[in-house]
């Protein structure tokens, strides 16, 4: 079975994101001062083949774990989605 | 001449450049301050290298957005000059006061070193005094240097004798192997259709003290000075 | 009673101390004064297993020293001409070490020097690009909250074996974490020493080092006093870094409160850019009365540091502090070590000023208190006070407590001295010669480190003078505050062979400083002054402790000897695995004891600048110095051979001496072509570097009476490879004889090859080859 899996990965949001404050400040200067916070993270999709849909799941938790995602610094979310 | 260097918050070329315009070749030089919205009376545009907001998002994406760059865009517009290096490039192509984007460099890292320069134009204030063909060695310093523009652009830039460097061996041959980001045909500046406005990723300013041990760069400058 | 005991010592205090806390306070001190203490006691901030070694070291100039007399002793008073020596004030100290953030040298023309080095070991050791980021952060910041711009950067990095595959993750980590830093921040790398051996595998070590220039009456200092004037805390927000050994002590802790500790920190070189911008304009007004940066220990340390130092008190309210995270507590404020913040007590009546300036550049500038005459440090929070403490007794020189510590030999350094020379075979033919050259030009801890230093700006500031004249040190213009052409440079390196001290600890150290000053001096400087990273293992393990104090007393031999004093620096224990337990640990899973020296040095004539490199095919090659038969400790021995255990290499600190004033005086005599000291790697080593430059060779002879491979290889210390114009030989040979100076001549520049009695051991372009793409390789394969 084919799958694709979005994948979400965030900087944990205990740490400071110093991209998401300078964005802050940019919409700021652009007059959009009610933007009070922004955060910035990584998007990923990833396509995959695997007998059962739990298998799929297995694989991209295995993914975000060792390379995707950094455990010290992101968090990561995802959902798996059959093609077929 | 007049010269006016921007400050953003996070450019860190503007005290180079401010020296070399000032100490080295003797000229009238302001800081124009992004928050600012005049031009002070400045002749001669320079926005300089640097991490304007960090670089974060894109390379120049908030920058361009400051108060002052709507004047630069009427000074460009009146004929006013503007010189954009490295960062500066990146905010003007940002702006579209340049063509094309500029992306990360295709090996992924920074990169500072020397490297070599061919002069593809003389038809331009910057490259008059630079012989069509001829070598020189500027450094570079830029995670996000590789010159990407549509094929239309980029036989629009030929068309227009736009392209004013090329990234190139000792000997001047422009081939990949020194081709130190990926950018597309090797190029390392350009100017706009009207001659007016120049963006290249290498620092001429870094090359134009006899005492670090290269004045190529100062070529270009005089240039700007010659009446 | 026990229950307090018990969360002392989770926050590592000792029951002695706790004591000393009761005595201080004539009660028991709160949870939130507790971990104020702990941490303002730790090794980190107190130095209180090292001060009193580090008391010892030399702390002033003695006059200009060696350099402004003849190497006979003759003419102390009035150096002859052409002899050098700095004016008369240039060069010396102007704040005693640990009384600011960073030393302060006079280096002419109403500018000094403000420098500083760092180590940054355990948080790259978890996080390579974070914590490799925040120690540059940390740095720059000790420099730019003196008032002085930042005008260079070195870094020494030490790591494992390279083709293991943590190594490869953390110097990934690492180099790009100080690139993107100090790229972005816009001070120029221009060196540093990157070191390779197992015993830096599971800790790492990332010492940083700045250097920044202010005009002598434009310094601000660390301090505050005068009641009334208000206390500002600038920069970024403040979260929950690195409070973990509080944390986990403090009785509140629940599963959900250790979610919301921040396990690295995040560095913002933005941030710290325009930190740097609005900082200086803030001192230029003229409103500041101190200024200090938020390093360890954050606002406790701040409020602490420059209370005891002004004798005065704060009073400051804790609600008014801009935070990142919510619902923190008082102490978690107090500890927090959250990056690029400043604290600034500012003459009253110039808060709009103040505020108008940080505003300009984005930054958050909150009045969080007021200076008292109390001396006294009152934390409020919710309308109450939470803290009192009198702020002498949390710092180093007041109330921290100080220990004498003992040590013993380890049983390794016995066994070292029982080398013998001649258990290794001598290697005689030109093959063989080939390949033990091959061997160490492509061997990582000799190798070129382009794939490092090609991902730092090293340009920046147009200074920097090393990018097209390569030098032992670098070299680096000082452009005026006040504008003009620049008329003087500063000269800096960074130095320490791990390898030596772990030999021998004091001969090793003296071989550091010294290295650094024959770095500075060949490139045409006059060594001035240090700063020192002190890397140790567990200081409670007597061995590492015996290590620790031979480097101290060696480093204050060779200061004195040279006349470079100490204007403070770093200490970093527990740079050992598995270091548990009351004895601290193993001495052998500790690091390579490594005192990493700074050393600044100033060119105040540009005329002096001297590079490493052969100029042309024709020039004679010299060697300033004697040659020794002697391998010990050298990479040749260590690695081709593979004997582990050795003295440290020859060294003498009088030949020392005798050689540096000779390339000095030689250089101030303009009778050098080029100038570098034979180290790492030997005397083919430092041949081969001086040709890479402009694809030159060489021809020498090997007619000394010793064995090929000491002669060749060996790293007997106090030697310098020159070349020179065959017309300037009868000027070069007569000061040398004159002088008493040991030399000897080893051939000519010539256009290609590496040539050894006739014979070629290796091509130039290949010998290139090998030393310029070694690391590269290893590194992206």
């Amino acid at each position: 079975m084919n799958f694709i899996a979005e994948i979400d990965v965030m900087p944990r949001p205990e740490l400071l994101d110093p991209q998401g404050k300078a964005v802050t400040l940019g919409l700021a200067n652009l007059g959009m001062a009610q933007v009070a916070d922004v955060r910035i993270g990584r998007h990923i999709t990833i396509q995959l083949e695997a007998p059962t849909e739990k298998e799929a799941h297995d694989l991209v938790e295995k993914a975000c774990k060792s390379l995707l995602a950094n455990a010290i610094m992101e968090n990561y979310t995802f959902h798996v989605k059959s093609l077929s | 001449m007049k010269f006016g260097v921007i400050v953003f918050p996070g450019s860190n070329c503007d005290d180079d450049m401010v020296y070399l315009l000032r100490e080295t070749l003797g000229q009238q030089v302001v800081k124009l301050w992004h928050k600012d919205t005049s031009l002070q009376g400045c002749d001669f545009v320079v926005v300089p290298g640097g991490f304007s907001y960090g670089d974060y998002l894109r390379s120049g994406a908030i920058a361009r957005f400051s108060p002052i760059m709507p004047e630069v865009q009427r000074h460009a517009e009146r004929g006013g000059y503007v010189l954009g290096i490295c960062n500066g490039f990146q905010i003007l192509t940002e702006a579209g006061l340049l063509e094309g984007a500029l992306l990360k460099n295709d090996h992924r890292k920074y990169t500072c070193k020397n490297v070599w320069l061919r002069s593809e134009t003389q038809n331009t204030l910057l490259t008059r005094n630079l012989p069509a063909q001829s070598i020189y060695k500027i450094p570079i310093a830029h995670g996000d240097g590789r010159y990407y523009a549509d094929e239309a652009t980029l036989a629009s830039l030929q068309e227009h004798d736009q392209i004013m460097f090329r990234y190139c061996t000792e000997a001047g041959k422009v081939e990949e192997s020194v081709n130190p980001n990926g950018s597309i045909g090797n190029i390392a500046g350009i100017c706009n259709k009207s001659r007016n406005v120049f963006g290249m990723m290498p620092h001429p300013e870094r090359a134009s003290e006899l005492f670090l041990g290269n004045e190529d760069g100062l070529k270009m400058f005089q240039a700007i000075l010659q009446k | 009673m026990n229950n307090l005991l018990e969360t002392a010592q989770k926050l590592g205090l000792l029951p002695e101390e706790l004591d000393k806390i009761k005595e201080i306070l004539g009660r028991e001190p709160n949870f939130t004064e507790l971990s104020a203490y702990s941490v303002m006691w730790s090794e980190h901030c107190s130095y209180k297993n090292s001060i009193v070694w580090l008391k010892t070291l030399p702390k002033s100039k003695k006059g200009n020293g060696i350099w402004g007399k003849q190497v006979n002793g003759a003419n102390e008073d009035t150096p002859p001409a052409g002899a050098g020596g700095l004016p008369s004030g240039v060069g010396g100290l102007l704040v005693e070490a640990g009384q600011e953030n960073a030393g302060l040298v006079d280096i002419g023309d109403g500018l000094a020097c403000a420098f500083k080095i760092e180590s940054h070991n355990h948080p790259s050791a978890l996080e390579p690009y974070q914590g490799a980021a925040t120690g540059v952060g940390g740095i720059n910041r000790d420099i730019f909250t003196m008032g002085a711009r930042p005008i260079a950067q070195l870094n020494t990095l030490r790591f494992g074996n390279p083709t293991h595959e943590r190594t490869k993750f953390l110097m990934r980590g690492v180099v790009k974490g100080i690139g993107d830093y100090g790229n972005a921040f816009g001070v120029p790398t221009v060196g540093g020493e990157v070191f390779f051996d197992e015993c830096y595998h599971t800790n790492p070590l990332v010492n940083a080092f700045s250097a920044g220039i202010l005009e002598i009456d434009k310094m601000a200092s660390a301090t505050s006093y005068g009641v009334g004037n208000p206390v500002f805390i600038v920069g970024s927000a403040t979260g929950k870094d690195g409070i973990h050994g509080a944390a986990f002590a403090s009785k509140d802790i629940t599963a959900d409160s250790i979610k919301d500790l921040p396990a690295v920190q995040v560095g913002d070189p933005f941030q710290e850019k325009l930190l740097l911008e609005a900082s200086l304009e803030v001192i230029a007004s003229g409103h500041v009365i101190g200024m200090q940066d938020m390093g360890a220990a954050g606002v406790i340390c701040s409020t602490a540091e420059m209370s005891a130092k002004g004798e005065h008190g704060m009073r400051i309210d804790l609600d008014k502090v801009p935070l990142r995270q919510a619902n923190m507590h008082g102490w978690e404020i107090l500890l927090s070590e959250s990056q690029e913040r400043m604290l600034v007590v500012v003459k009253k009546g110039q808060e709009q000023a103040i505020l108008d300036i940080f505003e300009k550049w984005d930054l958050n500038c909150v009045e969080i208190g007021v200076v008292t005459d109390t001396k006294r440090l009152e934390f409020y929070q919710h309308g109450e006070m939470i803290a009192d403490l009198p702020a002498e007794s949390l710092v180093l020189g007041g109330g921290a407590p100080v220990y004498k510590r003992e040590w013993s030999e380890p049983a390794y350094f016995q066994a070292f001295q029982k080398f013998n020379i001649n258990t290794v075979a001598e290697p005689k033919t030109t093959g063989e010669f080939t390949k033990i050259l091959t061997h160490l030009l492509s061997h990582p801890n000799i190798a070129s480190k382009r794939w490092v230093y090609e991902q730092y700006d090293s340009m920046v500031g147009t200074a920097n003078a090393s990018t097209n004249a390569p030098a032992d040190a670098a070299v680096v213009l000082v452009k005026h505050p006040k504008g003009g052409k620049a008329n003087r440079a500063i000269v800096i390196t960074v130095d320490c062979n791990g390898r030596y001290v772990h030999a021998n600890p004091e001969i090793g150290t003296m071989i550091a400083v010294c290295e650094s000053a024959r770095n500075v001096v060949c490139a045409g400087g006059e060594p001035v002054a240090i700063t020192n990273n002190l890397n140790f293992g567990n200081p409670y393990n007597l061995e590492v402790y015996w290590q620790f104090v031979g480097a101290i007393k060696g480093m204050k031999m060779a200061c004195e000897a040279l006349n470079t004093p100490v204007t403070g620096g770093n200490v970093s224990f527990y740079n050992q695995s598995s270091s548990v337990g009351k004895a601290g640990g193993d001495v052998n899973n500790a690091v390579f004891p490594t005192p990493t020296i700074g050393m600044l040095g100033v060119m105040d004539n540009l005329a002096y600048q001297t590079t490493l490199d052969f100029k042309q095919a024709g020039d004679l090659i010299y060697l300033v110095g004697k040659s020794q038969e002697d391998i010990a400790c050298s990479e040749y021995l260590y690695s081709y051979v593979g004997i582990k255990g050795s003295p440290a290499p020859h060294f003498n600190l009088e030949e020392e001496v005798k050689t540096q004033k000779a390339i000095y005086d030689l250089i101030r005599k303009g009778l050098l072509q080029s100038a570098h000291d034979v180290a790492d790697g030997g005397l083919l080593v430092a041949l081969a570097e001086s040709s890479f430059h402009r694809d030159l060779g060489f021809a020498i002879a090997t007619t000394q009476a010793m064995r090929a491979d000491a002669f060749l290889f060996g790293e007997a210390q106090s030697r310098v490879v020159v070349s020179i114009s065959p017309e300037k030989e009868a000027d070069f040979l007569a000061y040398l004889q004159q002088n008493g100076v040991h030399h000897a001549k080893l051939g000519t520049v010539t256009k290609q090859d590496f040539a050894v009695d006739g014979a070629v051991v290796l091509p130039t372009d290949m010998a290139k080859g090998l030393y310029m793409n070694t690391l590269g390789e290893m590194m992206e394969g």
